[in-house]
Order: structure tokens, then sequence, then C-alpha cells
């Protein structure tokens, strides 16, 4: 029961990330292969702030993600919208070129050992099975929290039905009068703030470093795989699913831990190539 | 005529290479209804889509409501108060019906009301909570053409709007046509069916190869009959 409550906190980070992707995805047709940095970006924040400005946590939770989404505002408005008309390919060359220069960056800056960042809430909460340390307990619940907001936004919301039915025929939605270019604008910089929420979350648990996000990053790809290319609630419920199968894989078999999750991807894309919840495009 | 609307002239437009309109000239007048007729490929759609913004390049003039268009994205030109139903509909399959409905923002005062699209179209509310793409051809071509009706645009760009529907849709599209222009919509069409285009137009235009070659009256349409069963091909 224990690794059950460890993998729902994983998972809460692989279904944050994985519903940012999503997101882009849908909307920018671009895999944002800068995820997994802007993630860490967002870490860095919470920890400079705290380090030079004496921000507490519970304000870099805010701050930081409209800080790092800004920051993917101004990526998308001067590099991605050039390479929408050309082929994946270069918007996966793009972001991932981008990924490698602001990691080594940070490497550089910061060296890649990691600083710790204390965790805003100490003490355990019991629940009945086990003790759980009450701050992990609220990252569970706050990711959720989120990706249903975010969830009910796309799917249930005016500015939502406009996402949604962009991502299907731009041109149309265009010559309805809305202005496209900057609702993929603030689409992209909505999926990296999220990113950097999970960053900041993470801090207290992870060491604070250049490349916290780069094997968190390669886990969420077959994340968003398996759910199915674009699709909202297939991220969200494979996130947190996934990070259970994990922890499992832990408590039954720990050698397969790690790669259970690339089992799972090559499994259901035999099965069902476009994702458990994705639609053929 | 009334008050000049809309006023094309010398219109060229392209799609990558291929050049596609050569020069279209002609004018809408306010609360007019006038028909862009023409075959398959002289360019109807084009006119139409340059209008609206949507090709890939466009020269000459689009003066709407004696504003320039021509060289502004789409979204501004729609935001003058143009609403655009294309020839393939653009349902959403995302949306349901309501959602499609409530899509495009409403530009200018004075559009209807949803209760009021829903009554000259009983159908979509009895529908409203299905897919967008689950309707019938009939109800998705009126759902196309309601949405546009809320945004307060006062002139109509209809694309085809009987294409491949059946003889009692086709009717009750043309009904639902000359009760808009009733209403005071200003409307320009494309069509390939003449007899639909007679029953609602005040005026047709006809093209060939990419330019507008004749203009009719709609008073005019018997003695010039056997010169637009030429240009037709009917």
């Amino acid at each position: 029961m224990a690794q059950v409550a460890i993998g729902l906190v994983n998972g809460a980070f692989y279904a944050m990330l994985s519903l940012g992707l999503a997101v882009i995805f849908g909307m920018l047709n671009v895999i944002n292969f800068t995820h997994g940095a802007q993630f860490m970006m967002g870490a860095f924040a919470a920890w400079l702030l705290l380090g030079h400005l004496d921000v507490p946590f519970w304000a870099s939770l805010i701050l930081s993600p409209l800080l790092v989404g800004l920051f993917g505002v101004i990526l998308e408005r001067l590099l991605l919208k050039r390479i929408y008309h050309l082929d994946h390919l270069y918007g996966f060359l793009l972001t991932f070129g981008l990924a490698l220069i602001i990691e080594g960056l940070a490497q550089w800056k910061w060296g890649s050992s990691g600083a710790p960042y204390p965790a805003p809430i100490t003490g355990g909460t019991n629940l009945g099975f086990m003790i759980m340390p009450t701050y992990r307990l609220f990252v569970v619940v706050a990711a959720l929290v989120v990706c249903l907001a975010t969830w009910y936004g796309i799917e249930r919301t005016r500015l939502g039905a406009y996402l949604r039915a962009a991502t299907e025929n731009p041109t149309l939605v265009r010559a309805f009068g809305i202005n496209v270019p900057r609702l993929i604008t603030l689409t992209y910089g909505l999926g990296v703030a999220l990113a950097a929420l999970a960053g900041v979350l993470a801090a207290p648990i992870q060491q604070v470093s250049a490349l916290m996000g780069t094997n968190l990053v390669l886990v969420v790809f077959a994340v968003v795989v398996i759910g199915g290319m674009g699709s909202i609630m297939g991220s969200i419920v494979t996130g947190f699913g996934l990070g259970l199968i994990e922890g499992l894989t832990k408590v039954y078999y720990p050698p397969a831990s790690n790669t259970v999750i690339f089992v799972v991807m090559a499994l259901v894309l035999l099965v069902k190539p476009a994702g458990l919840f994705g639609q053929k495009r | 005529m009334a008050e000049i609307l809309l006023k094309v002239a010398g219109l060229h437009a392209w799609y990558g290479e291929s050049h596609i309109l050569h020069g279209v000239d002609f004018q809408v007048g306010r609360g007019e209804l006038v028909t862009l007729l023409g075959r398959n490929g002289v360019g109807k759609t084009t006119t139409l889509r340059s209008i609206m913004g949507i090709v890939e390049k466009r020269t000459g003039s689009i003066a709407f409501a004696g504003r320039e268009t021509v060289g502004q994205p789409s979204d501004t030109i729609a935001r003058q108060g143009l609403a655009y139903c294309p020839e393939e509909r653009g349902i959403f399959s995302s949306l349901n019906v309501e959602e499609n409905l409530l899509l495009p923002p409403v530009v200018k005062p004075g559009g209807m009301s949803v209760d009021e699209i829903y009554r000259l179209f009983p159908n979509l509310l009895e529908r409203r909570r299905s897919q967008g793409t689950k309707l019938s051809g009939g109800e998705q071509q009126m759902l196309a053409i309601g949405r546009i009706l809320r945004t307060g645009a006062n002139l109509l760009l209809l694309d085809e709007p009987t294409e491949g529907l059946a003889p009692v849709i086709v009717q009750r599209i043309g009904d639902i046509i000359s009760e808009l222009k009733d209403r005071g919509f200003t409307i320009l069409l494309v069509e390939q069916n003449f007899h639909f285009a007679a029953r609602v137009a005040d005026r047709h235009y006809v093209m060939e190869d990419g330019k507008v070659v004749d203009m009719i009256a709609a008073a005019e349409v018997e003695q010039n009959r056997a010169k637009l069963q030429a240009y037709l091909g009917v």
C-alpha cells in the first residue's frame, strides 16, 4: 500500500507534465521537447526566489509558473511560430535544441549536483495503512485539482471551445473573428506554466538540479504515447495510472520498475496504435 | 442600387503557384441577395475565400463598407461584420451542436438571439447536445448557417448551401435564405443549382476562368435563359 501511495506521487507529476504536453501538441502540433527543461526552470525559479528574495514556497507556486509561462510565450512568439508550417521534425529539433541549451546553461551556472529545497509542510499524515509525508499528500491532491481544472477549462468553457475548434480547423476559427495566433501563444504559455508548476511541486521532493527534468520527461513521453497524443483526459488518467503501475511493480518485481512503463507503451502501441484515449488524426 | 456594401475590383488570387482569380469585379448593395454562378473550378469559392482573407495570396481591392480589406488577416476582416459559411460546412466534431452554434464571437450588435435561431431551425434545438458531426447533412448545413446569424455580421457569404441535400431540404434552405434577406441581411451566395439561385436572388454574376463575365438581374433571367444555359452548361 505504501508503494501505491508513492506511485501516486510520481503519477501526479506524470499527469501534470503529460497534460501540458497534450495541450501543446493538440493546439500547436509541436511535440514540446523543452518540457523537461521548463519543469526544471520552474523548480529553479522557486529555489532562486527563495534564496535571493526570500519568496516563500506558496508564493512561488504562483509566481514561478507565471515567470516560466511568460518565458514560454516569448519562446513561442520568437521561435516556435516560425515552424508551424514545416514538418514535425523541425519542431522536434528546435524544442530539443532549446532543452539542451537551457539545461546546459543551468549546469554551467549551478553545476549538476543539485540543491535541496526545504519542504513547506513537514510531518506525516496517518492514512490508516501507512504514514505519508503530508507534503506528498498535498502534491497528489494539488495535481489532481490542477489537472481537473485544466480539463474543465478545455472541455466545458467558451475559451476551451475556441481551443478545441482551433485544433480542428484553425483557418475557419480565425475567419469567425478569433485571433488564433494569440490563442496559440496563450496555449503554449499555459502548457509551459503547467510544467513549471510541476517543477515547483517537485522541488521539495527531489533535488533542484539542472538535469532533474531529463529523466522524468522520457517517462512522460511514454505516458503521452500510451494515453494518446493530444488527449486531455487520457493524459490525466494515464499519468496517475502509470505512477500506480510503477509503484506496484516496485513491490512485486523491483528490477522491472524502471522499464515497466515502456513495456506498457509497447503493448498499447501494438493493440491500439493511437493510444488508449487517442483518436486517429 | 442601394448603398454599396461590398465592392470587389481587379481581384487576383493564388494558391501556391496556381493563379486562380484573374481580375474579378463586382459589387453588392446593402440588403441585396447576389449570387455568383458558374461551372466547377471557375473561382467562385476562391472569390469568397479571398473576401474572407483565407487564400494564400491576393491582390486588387476588396472594400467592405468603404474600407479596404486586402492585406488584413481574416480575423480582422470578420470583425468588421462579414461571416462565412464554407462549402464543406466546417462543423467541429469536438464540439456539440450548441457549442458549434455559440462558437463564432459576436462582432457587432444586432445579431439574432440563440432563441430566434432555434426557432428558425427547430431541429438544432432538439439535438443541441449531440456531437456536431453526428447531425444529418441538412442539419449540419442549418447549423453552419445558424451559427453565423448570431454574430451581428451584416454580410453573409454562403458557399453552396444546397450541395448534396435532398430536394425538400433545399426548399427549406431556400425559404430560410429568403427570410434572412427580409430581415435585412446582405447575402453573397455561391451556387451551382441555378433553379435554387433564381428563386431567391436579386442579381446574378456569372464567372468564367477566374473572372466575372456577365451580370443578369432577376427580372432579365427569362430573356437570357439560353445565354445562361450556355454559361452554366446545363
